[in-house]
């Protein structure tokens, strides 16, 4: 096992994902088994091959300094669960 | 700074750059806006909405590279940066981890304490910045996402600093850079340039670092280095009380000129930085480059060095006047008329930054051009008007905007060389003040000011200073 119950729960949290028991031990298997599944590019020899960020040879797409109008603030804010005063609301949330 | 431990300090620094435009979309980076009237789908982050990066983020990113001696990356790529929070729509914001656009800077400090040092820049990244919370009475937040996306530079300086003093002088010296550049505003309770400190401790001669601290919140120079201050005490207590220090982010109230603890670093922080997949790999050739350094301006550090170098000013006044950009050109303006530099910065120095003080004015918005300053300057040089006179002349400049010459008319301010003229006065005076005559002759030279004085209120500042000196000497030895 390249995975532990550990990580996932890690990656969970992360996610800020609850997940039952039950649910763990299969998301544990199935990330396993996806990691040794990749794990197969690792028998490639890719001495000398330049790592790449970016799977499309392309560089360099810039727009100009340019203004563009904005959606509007009720556009905006449509999707918001709660809004008050032109801003979207949220729990409050100090760290 | 402390005899038992040696203080370590690095910085990290936020400079918001002045384009017209976020970093990923057309929004306009305007401060002060109607919360949410300058978003768009990219900067809401709603699904599919694609950042494409502004080109002058990547000039200024260039520009602050090279003017802190940085290597310019000829390929740079974006990061993901994931957390939570309410403020970063996208639960990630787009930086740079590996291959940032600039490394292994440096820049020159002189602190008294130290003298001069060479301090380390590690790295500069460009990044989106975050939106705004406001926190209600009602146990809520309301975000306003106008700020979210605006770019900003992160510069990362190695952990050189050895006191409070040293990371001041850094942190001026950078903010004077980004200012000359015109890539930031440089308004540090507007948040234009935001510092975090890295502070830790270690017994001298200790090679590992100790476990440090990351200070935020520090929005002026006063600031920081209480904040500094404080927290490198607040360590030694602890140390000496036989306890650790912990890693942590502490968050300074300048009110109560303490820190407190926000929370522990090593739980919260796994950001899992990845390439965003949405933005293509950013390359910069070496003509790129080079063009931008050529519109680089002069620096402070330069001009310093010339004014001293070739205009012949003390250090101080070249200190004083390539410290600020629009002070410096100004200075320039004025010399490039009136070619005596000394004459130039004392009335830089003197006359206009004193008004622009009383009046609460910056250098930009100072009613008397160069130009018009240096009209008063050459009616000084062929005698048309005193020293004394010319300040006269430059307050009527300053409220009415009229050339020396228009003034000088108008009030009659010319200065009077007509030697019967003066004669005449030079004779009532001498007439008026029969004891100090007396006195004169007999002995006491020291009444020669109080003659020209005499001479020179008599005539309301107008005779020319060095004839009534020299009609009086002779006057009142002829006697």
């Amino acid at each position: 096992m390249k995975i532990s119950e550990k990580d996932v729960e890690h990656v969970a949290r992360l996610a800020r994902l609850t997940l039952e028991p039950a649910d763990l031990t299969i998301m544990t298997g199935q990330m396993d088994a996806l990691l040794g599944y990749v794990e197969k590019l690792n028998e490639l020899d890719t001495e000398g091959v330049e790592p790449m960020a970016h799977a499309v040879p392309m560089s360099n797409a810039f727009r100009d300094d340019e203004m563009k109008p904005p959606i509007g603030i009720e556009r905006a804010l449509q999707n918001a669960p709660a809004a008050a005063a032109g801003c979207f609301k949220v729990p409050k949330i100090i760290e | 700074m402390n005899s038992r431990y040696e203080v370590v300090i690095g910085l990290e620094v936020h400079v918001q750059l002045t384009t017209k435009t976020k970093i990923f979309c057309g929004c306009s980076t305007g401060f002060g806006q109607s919360p949410n009237s300058q978003t768009c789908p990219v900067c809401l982050g709603l699904p599919g909405a694609l950042p494409v990066l502004n080109r002058q983020v990547v000039d200024d990113a260039i520009k602050a590279g090279l003017a802190t001696n940085c290597q310019i990356a000829p390929d740079s790529i974006f990061a993901r940066k994931n957390y939570f929070y309410p403020d970063l729509p996208k639960g990630y914001q787009i930086s740079q981890f590996e291959l940032p656009i600039c490394e292994h800077g440096w820049l020159d400090i002189e602190t008294e304490g130290s003298g001069k040092k060479r301090l380390g820049i590690t790295r500069i990244h460009m990044e989106e910045d975050a939106g705004k919370l406001l926190h209600n009475e009602d146990n809520s937040s309301s975000v306003d996402l106008n700020r979210a996306c605006t770019p900003l530079l992160e510069v990362v300086s190695e952990p050189d600093m050895r006191s409070s003093e040293e990371a001041i002088a850094y942190l001026k010296q950078l903010h004077q850079i980004v200012v000359y550049l015109g890539i930031c505003d440089g308004n540090l309770e507007e948040g234009s340039f935001r510092c975090d400190a890295n502070v830790s401790i270690r017994p001298w001669g200790q090679k590992e670092l100790g476990t440090r601290s990351e200070l935020k919140n520090l929005n002026s120079f006063r600031y920081i280095k209480q904040a500094i201050e404080y927290e490198v005490e607040r360590q030694i207590d602890v140390i000496d009380a036989g306890e650790k220090v912990v890693q942590e982010t502490r968050l300074f109230d300048p009110d109560a000129g303490v820190s407190r603890s926000m929370r522990g670093k090593e739980e919260a922080h796994d950001y899992r930085y990845f390439p965003d997949p949405d933005l293509l790999p950013l390359q910069v050739s070496a003509d790129w480059v080079e063009q931008v350094r050529s519109s680089l301006p002069e620096l402070s550090a330069a001009k310093l060095q010339r004014y001293q170098d070739e205009m012949g000013l003390p250090v101080y006044d070249a200190g004083v006047i390539s410290a600020d950009r629009q002070l410096a050109e100004y200075f320039e303006a004025l010399v490039e008329q009136y070619n005596q530099p000394k004459i130039c910065s004392n009335w830089v120095m003197g006359e206009v930054l004193g008004a622009l003080k009383e009046k609460n004015l910056t250098i930009d918005q100072c009613p008397v051009s160069p130009e018009l300053l240096a009209g008063i300057l050459q009616r000084i040089d062929d005698n048309t008007i005193s020293g004394k006179i010319a300040k006269t002349v430059f307050e009527e400049i300053w409220q009415n905007g009229k050339t020396a010459d228009q003034v000088i008319e108008e009030k009659g301010l010319k200065q009077v060389t007509d030697t019967g003229e003066i004669e005449a006065i030079v004779a009532a005076v001498i007439a008026a003040n029969p004891g100090q005559v007396a006195e004169y002759r007999a002995g006491k030279e020291k009444l020669m000011g109080f003659f020209v004085g005499q001479v020179m209120q008599a005539s309301k500042g107008k005779a020319n200073p060095g004839m009534a000196n020299a009609l009086l000497k002779k006057k009142l030895t002829e006697m």
